[in-house]
């Protein structure tokens, strides 16, 4: 039952933020709504680290301990970029506007409304419906601040995901056929696993690789990346910490979903596959990463790095490659989500998004400064955080299983990304100011969400609890069947 | 026997006869100069699809794809056209493209290799089922698809772009009509509301780019990129 009202906290909280009942109606009932969801999806998801499934309608509506831990990102985040939110819009957006902050409220509701439907459905053709709804109902927050340039970004945006989403749509079909074919089983992931050996084997390689294209574009794999670091960095703050931190999570999460099926048809080779674009997209992301002017880009140019990453982990195949990559998925979620708060901050500090622009922050403004630093150490992985650890255990699974050429290219575009990552924030923080700029005093709210996105980042890269542990072995074993 | 036979072809033939004419469609899309026209054989594509639709529902005798034929015809031949020309301005449809990233006839020659390309890849999969519409449909509705990418990525215009999109929708519901007519109506409907909501959202986001930025030529907007 908690997961209908997971599905319907969000949904009522969009219909209670168009009320115009004062400027901190909206804010609060999201902050509140959030808040709920994560607390539900923290016991969804500590039943399913149990190794129970957690389902509301069989079938329909269900999630193990993949979805769960996808939920449980989706919340976190969502409940954090709530409370930045409050601070960043009034500021930046839209001050003295009240109606569009209702509207940002409702939209951003609706937006992790769709985010955690994808892993709560488990009937296939709804969860290629909540994809496609992630897209469109997050279009209008990319173009949120109604520049020509977020109004491109929304448009590019728009236009290669439905195209993706077209193209995956018939890989569902495709993949309903072969179920039809091999005899009735429920049309869910756990049902399509189970039925894979009956499925022919030339119908799985036609619905994974329009699958793989298809939900691909939406994760931003090279190379049809094209719109991720637009729409990723025209978005106002918050939102962009939903797009790069858990959006294209979420998407992966799908595509991930697709490995134990393909299990049953070993000459697709789906592992090579997630190899070969894994590869390429953290090879492609990491040397365009180095001329990169805009620092909100340079994240969304790390987010197809690691998502690059974190689709070579399932391809390396095997249990610790796999914990790898379900690890890497928390913590890229988490890093990422705190990127963007630190840009965010230094945006509200700075008021320009030109790398150029900002010179010596550690002085001008030491909060937003000493954020930005931790969240560009934290994503490009150095010790101690939480990507360090997945990262680290990522190059040992695969030197374990002997692919020592793909983790060592592996390695040396990690550390491309790391250089690329480190040096330009390195003179935003430290560098010589040229003229000294105005001081601009944070607000209590973004003060409020760096410490509390600072909290997991940290503590997972020197200690993971138990029950997170054991639901990250439990996801990694679902990956491998 | 010989009787079921006998409708059994003649419905194969009904069949074959929407798919040729969708197919048509399609290449009449990605050669329309005018934004118009454009829009009214997207309109005549989506009743092909409903009547094929209809026509397998006849087959399988089933309710669900009489539904979804009905739902089809009327979101997409009715709902979506009202809803893009409510939302974007007149003068905008009765533009003509001149300039497209290519020229027609090449965009012709390639739409021709992309259909052979449809049927390549499809040919694997056609010995699987039994039925002869999966032949007709499934290697259709995959060029369908193709070709409504190819019009996304060669026109300018941002209308046309929006009605690609949803020839490509339709593209893969050519083919899911055939290879999936038992879908559960109601992944069917969210899947047809999502089509609508994707018409409603560009059309709105077109609007927008239209006022703010004074153009809808939106293959020309390219302030975003790395230097």
């Amino acid at each position: 039952m908690e997961l209908i009202y997971l599905l319907i906290t969000p949904a009522l909280a969009a219909g209670l933020c168009l009320i115009p009942a004062g400027k901190k109606w909206a804010p609060a009932v999201t902050i509140l709504g959030t808040l709920a969801t994560l607390i539900l999806s923290w016991g969804a998801a500590l039943r399913t680290a149990r190794g129970e499934e957690v389902v509301a309608l069989a079938n329909w509506i269900s999630c193990d301990s993949f979805g769960a831990l996808m939920a449980l990102l989706v919340a976190f985040v969502g409940f954090t970029a709530a409370i930045f939110s409050w601070g960043y819009m009034e500021r930046i957006v839209a001050p003295n506007n009240p109606g569009k902050i209702r509207r940002y409220y409702a939209r951003y509701n609706l937006f992790l409304l769709s985010m955690l439907a994808v892993p709560i459905f488990s009937q296939v053709a709804l969860v290629w419906i909540a994809v496609e709804l992630t897209t469109l109902l997050s279009v209008f927050l990319v173009s949120f601040e109604n520049t020509p340039e977020a109004l491109e970004a929304a448009w590019k945006y728009v236009v290669l995901t439905c195209m993706g989403a077209a193209f995956a749509l018939l890989g569902v079909l495709m993949l309903y056929w072969g179920m039809s074919v091999s005899g009735p089983a429920p049309f869910t992931w756990a049902g399509l696993t189970g039925a894979s050996t009956r499925v022919p084997p030339a119908l799985l390689q036609a619905a994974f690789l329009l699958i793989l294209i298809g939900f691909g574009t939406k994760a931003g794999l090279v190379p049809l990346h094209t719109w991720l670091p637009d729409a990723h960095s025209q978005a106002p703050s918050p939102v962009c910490a939903l797009l790069s931190g858990v959006e294209t999570t979420t998407i992966l999460y799908a595509i991930l979903r697709l490995l134990p099926i393909l299990k049953a048809a070993p000459a697709i080779h789906a592992e090579k596959w997630f190899l070969t674009f894994g590869l390429l997209s953290v090879g492609a992301a990491a040397f365009l990463l180095i001329q990169v002017k805009d620092y909100k880009r340079l994240f969304a140019f790390s987010t197809v790095e690691h998502m690059g990453i974190i689709l070579v982990a399932a391809g390396l195949g095997g249990s610790a490659a796999h914990y790898g990559a379900t690890l890497q998925m928390v913590s890229h979620a988490l890093s990422k989500s705190f990127c963007f708060f630190a840009a965010g901050s230094t945006l509200l500090a700075v008021r320009s998004r030109d790398i150029s622009a900002v010179r010596g922050l550690i002085r001008t403004s030491p909060v937003a400064a000493v954020a930005l630093l931790l969240g560009g150490l934290a994503i490009a992985g150095a010790p101690p955080f939480a990507v360090f650890l997945s990262e680290i255990s990522i190059l040992k699974a695969g030197l374990a299983s002997g692919q020592y050429l793909t983790t060592g290219l592996l390695a040396v575009f990690i550390v491309i990304a790391f250089c690329g990552i480190l040096f330009p924030i390195n003179r935003m923080v430290f560098g010589n100011p040229g003229e000294p700029s105005r001081n601009r005093v944070l607000g209590a709210t973004s003060v409020i969400t760096l410490v509390l996105a600072a909290i997991p980042i940290l503590l997972f890269g020197l200690y993971i609890p138990e029950p997170l542990h054991e639901l990250l072995r439990l996801a990694a074993v679902s990956l491998g069947r | 026997m010989a009787e079921l036979n006998m409708t059994l072809s003649v419905l194969t033939k009904l069949d074959a006869l929407a798919g040729g004419l969708f197919l048509l469609t399609a290449f009449g899309l990605v050669a329309m100069r005018q934004v118009l026209a454009s829009l009214n054989l997207f309109v005549l594509q989506s009743i092909l699809l409903a009547a094929s639709a209809f026509i397998l529902g006849h087959q399988h005798d089933s309710i669900h794809l009489y539904a979804v034929a009905g739902i089809t015809l009327a979101i997409k031949a009715v709902l979506i056209p009202w809803l893009l020309r409510r939302t974007i301005s007149q003068e905008i449809y009765a533009r003509r493209e001149i300039s497209q990233v290519l020229n027609i006839p090449t965009s012709l020659l390639l739409s021709v290799a992309l259909m052979i390309l449809a049927y390549f890849i499809a040919s694997p999969l056609l010995s699987l089922g039994h039925e002869p519409f999966i032949k007709v449909n499934l290697p259709i509705g995959l060029a369908g698809l193709l070709l409504g990418a190819y019009m996304v990525m060669v026109r300018r215009e941002a209308v046309p772009q929006v009605i690609g999109i949803l020839a490509m929708e339709n593209g893969a519901f050519f083919a899911g009509v055939a290879i999936a007519p038992d879908l559960p109506l109601i992944a069917e409907l969210a899947a047809a509301f999502d089509v609508l909501i994707i018409a409603l959202v560009m059309g709105l986001l077109t609007r927008r780019i239209h006022e703010r930025v004074g153009t809808t030529a939106v293959g020309r907007m390219t302030s975003l990129k790395e230097e």
